[in-house]
């Protein structure tokens, strides 16, 4: 569904990726890990199509995303749940589920507001309110609620657990679950290595602006260096 | 000292100016609250639109009313190629780069105008221009009276194109959070472009309700945009509620200060606010905190 080769970014002169290689199958969920400053999201931007590569190419459903717009590549149905989730803090949580469907499944808004509503009860709760106004983890949840109304064929969460508490963490990744459940192909990319592990299918550890370490989440796992890097062991 | 009637009356005539300075104000807050942006061409492009509305009349005839329609589409669609072929790929996606271009924009503008209709001071003449309404002891003047509905008919639309319409939604989302409106597929150029034709659309038809009672010459447009500027900061920039209420408040000053101090000094009353409010209330009425 999602194959990446080579791939080569940056900004200015700071070379960030250094071809990259991975790609998701349909129905998966790929985790992709690494600590911070690794480039994980300088890939999560440049698959988006925020930042222009370099070098490499990347391929969703058939067809090169190199030189496509974020439009474009949203209208394709590869959507991004980014890191800080960035909702819209202005507008109300209604209207910021709406727009999840503004380059997507504009038709289907009603009903896709619905289905949202039922994953996530909270967030109909809060309907009326600011977004800016909601706590950390309903933050967390119109995110991902306003990336499902695109209908997304594969959905990038990026750092979803990212300053939640660990009753929460354990909620998201039991949707993440739930969701990949449903037939969703997920890239997890986190720093939350034993968490995402248990989760995945497979696995990619990127270090230093390449991918240092892939394979089965179990081999993975199993991984002494990765052991004693991420786990401490 | 004035009869009550006479500064109740002076009253109401500010307000009724403010709100047409209200709806200039409101083209530059909302391309400032969304570009983040102070468009320096703002008032050239008023005073172009004073000329149109002004040539219009003489050549084909329409009434300035008349012309609202027409001149807001045909000033949406130069703002909105203005932003997309001019200062969008001239600013390099730099803030200060846009301030320069906007700048260089508003002298390319001045100076057509000059060449084209010189410096004279012209003023367009209607049936209506010097009627005035009878509203109990107060005598109002038609001009204005139709100026501050439609400047409040059109602010009015354009709250509705913001907070219904998809696009709308698309220009307050790109205000606050550009990389989150580009996941969801928003075009962030064209929302710009889109942006500065809204504000474009305002100043045309505020062109046409200034033009039956206010004169036009090719450098008018500072005077309404040093007013307009200090509603925008009094408001709170960004803000579209606080540049109507700011107009308002605005326009009631100036026609105060014009009936107590003299006609000469009435913006005198304008500019004391504006240094108060950078004083006392930096982020104005409804401004976000920086």
């Amino acid at each position: 569904m999602l194959e990446v080769t080579g791939l080569v970014a940056g900004y200015g002169s700071t070379e960030i990726l250094r071809g990259i290689d991975l790609r998701v199958e349909a129905g998966e969920i790929v985790a992709v890990l690494g600590s911070n400053g690794v480039g994980k999201t300088t890939l999560n931007m440049v698959l988006s199509g925020l930042i222009e590569p370099r070098g490499g190419d990347i391929r969703f459903d058939g067809r090169s995303l190199k030189g496509t717009s974020p439009a474009e590549i949203v209208a394709a149905g590869l959507i991004q749940v980014p890191e800080g989730r960035r909702i819209f803090p202005n507008m109300g949580v209604r209207e910021n589920l709406e727009l999840g469907s503004y380059g997507r499944a504009r038709k289907n808004r009603a009903k896709n507001l619905e289905k949202v509503f039922d994953t996530f009860p909270r967030l109909k709760e809060r309907i009326g309110q600011f977004a800016g106004t909601l706590s950390g983890g309903e933050q967390q949840m119109l995110a991902i609620g306003r990336g499902l109304m695109a209908e997304p064929k594969l959905l990038i969460l990026d750092e979803p657990s990212l300053g939640l508490s660990p009753l929460l963490v354990e909620e998201m990744f039991a949707l993440i679950e739930r969701l990949n459940g449903a037939g969703l192909a997920i890239m997890l990319v986190e720093q939350n290595v034993v968490q995402s592990l248990e989760l995945a299918s497979r696995a990619y550890v990127v270090e230093n602006g390449a991918v240092a370490l892939s394979g089965d989440a179990a081999t993975v796992a199993a991984d002494p260096e990765l052991r004693r890097t991420y786990l401490g062991l | 000292m004035y009869s009550a009637d006479i500064i109740i009356e002076a009253l109401i005539n500010g307000l009724l100016t403010g709100a047409i300075y209200a709806l200039v104000a409101l083209g530059l807050t909302l391309v400032y609250g969304v570009l983040h942006i102070i468009n320096f061409a703002h008032g050239a492009l008023l005073a172009a639109a004073m000329f149109a509305v002004l040539l219009t009349n003489q050549v084909v005839g329409l009434d300035p009313y008349v012309q609202i329609p027409f001149l807001m589409v045909i000033f949406f669609a130069l703002g909105y190629g203005l932003q997309r072929l001019v200062i969008g790929p001239a600013s390099h996606g730099r803030d200060e780069n846009i301030l320069l271009v906007t700048l260089g924009l508003s002298i390319v503008i001045e100076n057509l105008l000059l060449a084209g209709f010189g410096s004279d001071t012209r003023s367009l003449n209607t049936d209506y221009s010097f009627a005035v309404f009878e509203v109990g002891p107060y005598l109002l003047g038609q001009a204005r009276v139709f100026g501050a509905g439609g400047a409040l008919a059109t602010a009015a639309l354009l709250w509705l194109f913001l907070s219904r319409s998809d696009t709308g939604k698309a220009i307050r989302a790109v205000a606050k959070e550009k990389i989150g409106a580009s996941l969801q597929g928003i075009d962030v150029a064209h929302v710009y472009a889109v942006t500065f034709g809204l504000g474009c659309a305002c100043l045309a038809v505020a062109a046409c309700l200034l033009l039956p009672t206010f004169y036009v010459n090719p450098k008018i447009g500072s005077a309404y945009v040093l007013v307009a500027f200090t509603i925008v900061v009094l408001g709170g920039m960004g803000s579209i509620v606080g540049a109507m209420l700011g107009g308002l408040i605005i326009g009631a000053v100036e026609s105060m200060s014009g009936l107590f101090l003299g006609e000469s000094l009435g913006q005198i009353g304008i500019f004391v606010i504006f240094i108060l409010t950078l004083l006392l209330k930096p982020t104005g009425l409804f401004g976000a905190k920086a």
